[in-house]
């Protein structure tokens, strides 16, 4: 981080919405001085080509996140369990025509 | 002048389609000189957004006036092969850029009055008229959300924005009398039902203007003071002059020129 980094806009993380009844997703992160100004500012830099129809502005220290050190203990245990997955229940072929 | 009185229908539309889009070229044209400039990078790319929204308005305006008038011109010659004084846009939207929170204050200025005269034009008996600003409505909509904010924000934020802000008010105040000059056009235009009544709206905006500048804690300057006129008849400030040259030179170098 520079040494201006106190003169700086908070960071914001945008999530937009690109149909709708489809999840949020995340876009990206910009520098805000509010949520308004985010909110404006998420609308200008990622929504202007028509990628979505609803924004969620989200200050970046407000969200908590794994680290690296938690791979092992979040991610590896469902590496070896592929019974999780879903392909291995035959779909019913009614089910699978309408799709 | 009182040569607009004898305007027929038809020059009267083309004068008034020209006066709306004069004022959003220019002020598309010095909203575009931020780009690369902005304050920071999501304001730079709000900027030119705005920038080109409204060169987007004036681009239709434009056609639609050569549509009217028939003669087989187009909207680039409108915007590029004209001289300032044959340029109809407010003063106000052609003063050079000047800092930050003058940029914002003239925004706010020229979008809430557009904001109260699009209402009006979008319910025009010319559909097609109607349809083209319906359509930009929701912009200038953005466009007034967006810099009414940063009048509050700047006014209402550290001594140095405070000051920047009042004084960019102080100097463009005597330009927004202007808005609401009236002529012959205007009223050829309303009586065809293709106008917007603007001392129908007036005082609103005035309340506006004033309930922004008290929630931003500054000073409403005098509406009394003396105001600029004449641009919708052609006479403009120095800076046009300007502006024009270095928009039109190239256009005008090669006036054949085409994108194929």
């Amino acid at each position: 981080m520079s040494e201006n980094n106190e003169k700086d806009w908070p960071l914001w993380e945008v999530f937009y919405q690109p149909k709708n009844g489809k999840p949020y997703e995340h876009a990206g992160s910009l520098h805000a001085s509010d949520a308004e100004n985010a909110l404006q500012n998420a609308r200008d830099v990622y929504v202007r080509r028509n990628e979505g129809i609803g924004i969620w502005v989200v200050p970046s220290d407000q969200i908590t996140a794994s680290t690296p050190e938690d791979m092992g203990s979040f991610f590896d245990p469902a590496s070896d369990k592929p019974y999780r997955h879903p392909q291995f229940y035959s779909v019913p072929r009614a089910v699978k025509k309408r799709s | 002048m009182n040569t607009t009185k004898e305007l027929s229908v038809k020059e009267s539309k083309i004068a008034y389609l020209l006066r709306l889009a004069d004022d959003r070229l220019i002020l598309g044209q010095r909203m575009s000189e931020w780009c690369g400039h902005g304050p920071v990078l999501e304001e730079d790319l709000a900027l030119a957004n705005m920038a080109l929204d409204l060169i987007g308005h004036a681009s239709s305006l434009y056609a639609y006036a050569a549509e009217v008038e028939d003669e087989g011109r187009d909207e680039d010659h409108f915007a590029y092969f004209r001289d300032d004084y044959e340029f109809t846009n407010l003063q106000l939207c052609e003063l050079p850029k000047g800092d930050f929170a003058f940029t914002i204050a003239r925004q706010f200025l020229f979008s809430s009055f557009s904001y109260f005269q699009y209402q009006q034009l979008k319910e025009a008996k010319d559909e097609q008229f109607a349809g083209m600003i319906d359509k930009h409505f929701k912009e200038v909509k953005y466009h007034l959300r967006h810099s009414r904010d940063w009048v509050l924000k700047l006014g209402d934020g550290t001594d140095e924005s405070k000051k920047r802000m009042q004084d960019a008010f102080d100097e463009l105040w005597m330009y927004s009398g202007e808005l609401f000059y009236i002529d012959g056009v205007d009223e050829m235009m309303l009586a065809e039902g293709n106008g917007a009544d603007l001392l129908s709206f007036k005082d609103e905006w005035k309340k506006l203007v004033e309930d922004t500048l008290k929630e931003a804690t500054l000073n409403v300057p005098d509406w009394d003071q003396f105001m600029m006129t004449g641009s919708r008849t052609g006479m403009h400030t120095e800076h046009l002059g300007h502006m024009l040259a270095q928009m039109q030179f190239l256009r005008r170098s090669h006036p054949d020129a085409d994108w194929k």
